[in-house]
């Protein structure tokens, strides 16, 4: 990625100015956090009482780690399913057959188009009103469901995109040497074009465990959910709810590192094989992140034999 | 099922869907673009504070934003924008609304502003326009037609987001689906109802998005 040099290096007048913007920017940050410490002050949210819990193995033990644990198992059961979900109708889309495409083209759009926490609650209340998996699990199904539908369609998309945008040569290689339709799909395209969406995957990871925390509101036992009970119990909901949010903004800033890895592993693959390479202009523009639409790395060229 | 359409105020329900979307998409739009510009910043503690921001607003649900602002701002902090309940509920949902997705907005408005070829900035720098006036007139107008495609499925992310308001009690279309869903049987047809009025909200949307992305792309 290179990015535009927006701005020149800093003159010594530019650099004073640049001083004055920092001096003024870290005056609001600590304006702010004043503002907020003080606030909290005021109505006690800084004693120590209301803190000290998190310090206690208890706190994490009944309440944190089964929350997360809950978070967790909505999100990697409905990563799963959504990858298979995904697949099928990403392979679907791209049949050549229209009693296949066209079915598949509007269950993806009409997924994608529901709001999940629309899907989640029709689909509990479904669940408990035929009673069908006993009231324990059905929170827990019904968020699967709904992420599953829902990611799973946004797959199927990613798998669709990444396939269209894979070099033509590629898929007419394989029909050439007499592969079927759909061996190269299988063997020649969706290989490299999955190879390609891996960081789209992993950011769409973020996503699912984001969502799951809507299964709050369906009384699924989540970190959200279990974060809740834990401020009740300690009197510290404030405090209950900033920790939930650290854990959940340490996941998925995690994920999204890993995310931004993969893709950059990717890319210097691609680069190997022989793409193009550009010289990257000196820009200051702060770390460069994998948060653009990604472009499938450089078709390898295998050595005739 | 006509019973149920009667007894339930759908109108009202997706007209406050509706309102939340549009007054957060206005929020979403200006706070983006101002954490936009910051992370493009060449003073790096103004870049620091663009990015901090992104990173600790983007990975929190929007869920546990919306709860925390009924259950700990306005109830524990006292945080109140009006006494009346629902109301406060609503300005509340905006606000979060347009906190959660000015993230969307700025890494969308970035991706656009890494689409303008380094010769823009120079171009811009060589006639002496300062680093704010390249901004203005060079390179975010560029930016903004560069990042349609991003910015509508923002827009549209957020139009389904603003569901989510429901779980702090307002009635807009996923609140009055939870009420109808738990008082009534049968409501697959109910269902079927919201999801053709999400449809109807942002299928148009997405079609326009495109199309505009294609007409108004920068011809380079």
């Amino acid at each position: 990625m290179s990015a535009p040099a927006l701005f020149d290096a800093p003159g010594p007048k530019t650099r004073a100015l640049y001083n004055v913007f920092t001096v003024v920017a870290l005056a609001v940050v600590a304006v702010i956090g004043y503002v907020v410490i003080t606030k909290m002050g005021e109505k006690g949210q800084l004693a120590p009482y209301m803190w000290e819990p998190f310090l206690t193995p208890v706190a994490w033990v009944e309440y944190l780690i089964p929350g997360l644990l809950g978070t967790l198992r909505a999100a990697a059961t409905a990563i799963v399913l959504a990858l298979v979900f995904g697949l099928l109708f990403g392979m679907g889309r791209l049949s050549r057959s229209p009693f296949i495409r066209i079915p598949c083209g509007l269950v993806v759009e009409f997924f994608r188009a529901v709001p999940v926490l629309i899907m989640v609650i029709f689909a509990f209340g479904v669940y408990s009103g035929l009673q069908l998996f006993g009231s324990a699990l059905n929170p827990f199904i019904a968020v699967v469901t709904a992420l599953t539908l829902y990611n799973g369609s946004l797959i199927a998309e990613l798998v669709r995109s990444g396939v269209n945008a894979l070099p033509k040569g590629q898929s007419e290689a394989g029909l050439s040497i007499g592969l079927t339709r759909g061996q190269t799909l299988r063997q020649i395209q969706l290989p490299q074009a999955l190879t390609a969406m891996l960081p789209a995957l992993i950011g769409q990871t973020v996503v699912i465990l984001k969502d799951s925390a809507l299964g709050y509101s369906i009384t699924y036992l989540d970190l959200l959910n279990w974060s809740k009970t834990l401020g009740s119990a300690y009197g510290n909901t404030i405090p209950a709810y900033i920790v939930a949010a650290g854990l959940f903004i340490t996941l998925n800033y995690l994920l999204t590192r890993l995310a931004s890895l993969v893709e950059h592993r990717l890319r210097s693959r691609g680069r190997t094989a022989g793409a193009v390479t550009q010289a990257i202009p000196a820009a200051p523009l702060g770390p460069p992140e994998g948060e653009e639409i990604l472009h499938p790395h450089g078709h390898q060229e295998e050595p005739p034999r | 099922m006509g019973e149920i359409l009667a007894n339930y105020d759908f109108v009202g329900a997706f007209w406050l869907t509706i309102q939340l979307s549009v007054l957060g998409t206005i929020g979403s739009l200006l706070l983006g673009t101002i954490v936009a510009v910051l992370r493009v910043a060449p003073v790096p503690v103004l870049r620091a504070m663009g990015t901090g921001y992104v990173n600790t607003i983007r990975n929190t649900p929007l869920t546990l934003l919306m709860v925390f602002s009924i259950l700990g701002l306005t109830y524990i902090l006292g945080l109140q924008i009006s006494d009346n309940a629902k109301t406060n509920a609503f300005w509340w949902a905006v606000i979060m609304l347009s906190l959660y997705h000015a993230t969307y907005v700025c890494e969308a408005l970035r991706s656009g502003v890494n689409t303008i070829p380094p010769g823009q900035a120079e171009a811009a720098r060589s006639i002496g326009l300062t680093f704010g006036q390249s901004l203005r007139e060079v390179l975010l107008p560029q930016a903004f037609r560069g990042s349609i495609a991003p910015l509508g499925s923002a827009i549209i992310a957020l139009i389904k987001n603003s569901t989510v308001a429901a779980m702090i009690g307002v009635t807009e279309a996923a609140g009055l689906m939870s009420e109808v869903v738990e008082n009534e049987t049968g409501t697959l047809g109910v269902f079927f109802i919201f999801a053709v009025g999400f449809l109807i909200m942002t299928f148009p949307l997405g079609v326009a998005v495109t199309w505009m992305s294609e007409r108004l792309a920068v011809k380079r």
